[in-house]
């Protein structure tokens, strides 16, 4: 299933992981775990060790993960291994894609994605500006390269991230970093307005934590929600607490449950198209 | 010299999206404000250079080094830079510049803490409110200057992930930045990060190689054979070559940290040196495609030194550059090398200077005979900083010129 398709009927819920936190097993049921509770896309973190866009929640995260001995090639075989339907995006850092492979550049990285079944990519430290390389591998392999738009891109920038953009746009909700928030900014709504004449599914992350958030981010004009942090928290208190995974996997998929019907509930709420523009 | 922000393949401009307004917006400032002097910029910043930093610095004939290496040794002595080291004369810039551009918050990063004892000066200087991060591990071993800046008025932010040293206090204030972003301006501590830092800080900081150039004419009426420099990001480095570089008589040396030793350990992700120069690969980290010390995935490696200003696992992208095409030659110096070199200047000159800055005197020890006649090093700050450091290091150590340690043993 392409990207666009998983945006094709209804708000999409788009969860992420880092892959292989706190370890390779476990990390596989989390994944499949979202998947029950609702998941039409899952952005699954390849961990680097500088993560600069992260707040401490996946900061911690990325710890786990690479101390479980997560590395490029295994993340690759994570994917594979992942008995799962939804499209996987890679979220990671630039330096990892660059590095891979004997060959100068992306292609090496771009290509193996491909080759194991991932969609799209999501890399938070390139900007549009530098994006010329991977967007070609992407283009050649036929994967998405989807953008972050910040509250603080306007203009020029937004038309020249806008007509890089595929599969969806990351509508970055506040400023700052990632991190779960008790309350839903209001920064939100003012970039949904400046994206509304861009036909690209807009789904809306960084702060993102209950059912409530997503059915208002939803009725204010989003396609989909991308949840982070506060399903990452969920897999640090099992890890802390030694749960077992089956556990934190039923907990991941009950608030997969609750965010993807906070979702659906959001669209029927939204006021008729006209009194929105 | 770049405008693009790219050096050959180096450089650029990876950074969160969140960022890229408020870069451009540096962009367009450093154009006006420094290259092209609007409303004065330039001029008040080397007013405030003299009158606040105590500049120009000396170049100093070394009498006694002289004789040993029987050449012509000078020192440009960036050690009498208010605040003891290089660092004031990019802070004081980038304060002022985030004055003239309108912000009102001032963030940095540091990790010797003489970056950050800096913009924490010239903040209470320029009337900015100011807060650093800097690793925990580095706010135990410095703890004067980590005062210094509380003195100022400075808060001070402790880092605690990884191992606490510079390059996690860098990710960390690039976090705060994009947080902050409408009102702060990040003055970053060395010519590494996304254009136009690279740029920008060395020509804040090529006030040192344009008044050695002067200085080394009036006083030997030519130019030097060999200018010395040690490397960390790259910052005194750059200063101290940028007015140079189109002078082909002029040979110049990166002394960068060897640490311990040169080997990697892969499998612990560590590098016990800071030599991404001689050791390190292309990459791209905080902002810049660069050399760095990094495995086989492109993780970033753990780096260390002797001296907290050199451990960092990158360099500023123009001097990778500069040292690719030939023009530059990166050299490297070990720990019990530097600190030999640090007792050595301070018995034979009545200089202690930084262990940073002990490297470039580590070299010169080591390899004068390929110099020339004329030789000036960088003395890119002053020891006081060191203290305590130099006290534990030297216990370690059996180095036959240092003084005799008994009573020490409890430190200062
Ligand atoms: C005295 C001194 N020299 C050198 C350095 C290294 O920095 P750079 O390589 O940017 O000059 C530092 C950094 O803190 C320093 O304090």
């Amino acid at each position: 299933m392409s990207l666009a398709d998983a945006f094709a009927d209804g708000p999409a819920f788009v969860p992420y992981l880092v892959a292989g936190d706190p370890d390779y097993e476990s990390s596989l049921e989390y994944v499949e775990a979202l998947e029950r509770g609702g998941a039409d896309v899952i952005e699954l973190g390849l961990p680097f060790s500088e993560p600069i866009a992260e707040g401490p929640t996946i900061q911690n995260a990325i710890v786990r993960a690479l101390e479980g001995g997560m590395t490029p090639e295994r993340y690759f075989e994570f994917v594979e291994d992942l008995d799962v339907s939804i499209p996987v995006v890679c979220m990671t850092y630039y330096n990892l894609i660059y590095r891979y492979g004997d060959a100068e550049g992306p292609r090496p990285f771009v290509e193996k994605a491909a080759d194991v079944g991932i969609e799209g990519f999501v890399v938070p430290d390139l900007p549009a500006e530098e994006a010329d390389p991977l967007r070609e591998a992407c283009d050649e392999f036929g994967l998405d390269l989807v953008f972050i738009v910040a509250p603080t891109t306007r203009g020029d920038r937004l038309d020249r991230i806008m007509r890089q953009v595929s599969g969806y746009v990351y509508v970055q909700a506040r400023l700052g970093t990632t991190g779960a928030k008790s309350d839903v900014s209001d920064q939100t709504g003012s970039s949904l307005d400046r994206l509304s004449d861009y036909d690209v599914p807009k789904a809306v992350g960084f702060g993102i934590s209950s059912g409530e958030h997503a059915e208002r981010i939803v009725r204010g004009g989003a396609d989909g929600i991308i949840v982070g942090s506060a399903l990452v928290d969920i897999v640090a208190q099992g890890y802390e607490n030694d749960e077992s995974a089956k556990t934190t996997a039923e907990r991941l998929e009950t608030l997969a449950h609750e965010l993807k019907s906070g979702a659906i509930d959001g669209v029927s709420q939204r006021p008729p198209h006209s009194e929105r523009t | 010299m770049s405008v693009d922000g790219k050096f050959g393949d180096y450089g650029g401009q990876y950074v969160p999206e969140a960022l890229m307004p408020a870069i451009e917006e540096l962009e367009d400032a450093y154009e006006r404000y420094v290259l092209n002097n609007e409303d004065g910029f330039m001029d008040e910043f080397r007013t405030r250079l003299r009158d606040f930093g105590g500049r120009p610095t000396p170049l100093q004939r070394a009498d006694r080094l002289s004789e040993r290496y029987d050449r012509e040794v000078y020192l440009k002595r960036e050690d009498l830079v208010h605040g003891g080291a290089h660092k004031l004369n990019n802070a004081l810039g980038q304060v002022l510049l985030a004055k003239y551009m309108g912000k009102d918050r001032i963030i940095a990063e540091t990790g010797a803490g003489q970056h950050g004892t800096a913009t924490a000066m010239a903040c209470a200087h320029l009337d900015m409110p100011c807060e650093v991060y800097m690793g925990e591990r580095d706010i135990n071993r410095q703890r004067p200057n980590v005062f210094r800046m509380k003195l100022n008025g400075s808060e001070v932010n402790p880092v605690t992930v990884g191992r606490g040293t510079l390059k996690e206090a860098i990710s960390e204030t690039m976090r705060d930045w994009a947080t902050n972003v409408e009102d702060t301006h990040y003055v970053i501590g060395s010519v590494v990060g996304p254009h136009p830092f690279p740029s920008m800080v060395r020509d804040f900081q090529s006030v040192i190689s344009e008044e050695a150039r002067t200085q080394a004419r009036e006083k030997m009426g030519r130019l030097p054979d060999a200018v010395l420099a040690c490397a960390g990001g790259g910052s005194n480095t750059m200063g101290a070559f940028a007015e140079f570089v189109e002078d082909d008589e002029t040979e110049l040396y990166a002394v960068e940290a060897g640490g311990s030793t040169l080997d990697v350990d892969e499998e612990a992700g560590v590098a016990p040196n800071s030599a991404s120069l001689t050791t390190g690969s292309e990459g791209v980290l905080h902002g810049a495609r660069t050399r760095l010390l990094q495995d086989h995935d492109g993780q970033i490696m753990e780096s260390h030194s002797i001296s907290s200003g050199l451990d960092y696992a990158g360099v500023g992208p123009e001097l990778a550059h500069l040292v690719d095409t030939g023009r530059v030659t990166a050299v490297n110096v070990d720990d019990d090398h530097a600190l030999t070199a640090f007792h050595r200047l301070s018995q034979m000159e009545g200089i202690i200077p930084a262990l940073e800055s002990a490297h470039a005197f580590g070299y010169l020890e080591e390899h004068s005979e390929e110099l020339g006649e004329f030789v000036v090093v960088n003395l890119s700050g002053r020891g006081d900083k060191d203290l305590e450091s130099a006290i534990e290091e030297t216990y370690e150590r059996d180095i036959d010129i240092a003084p005799n340690m008994d009573e020490f043993t409890g430190g200062l």
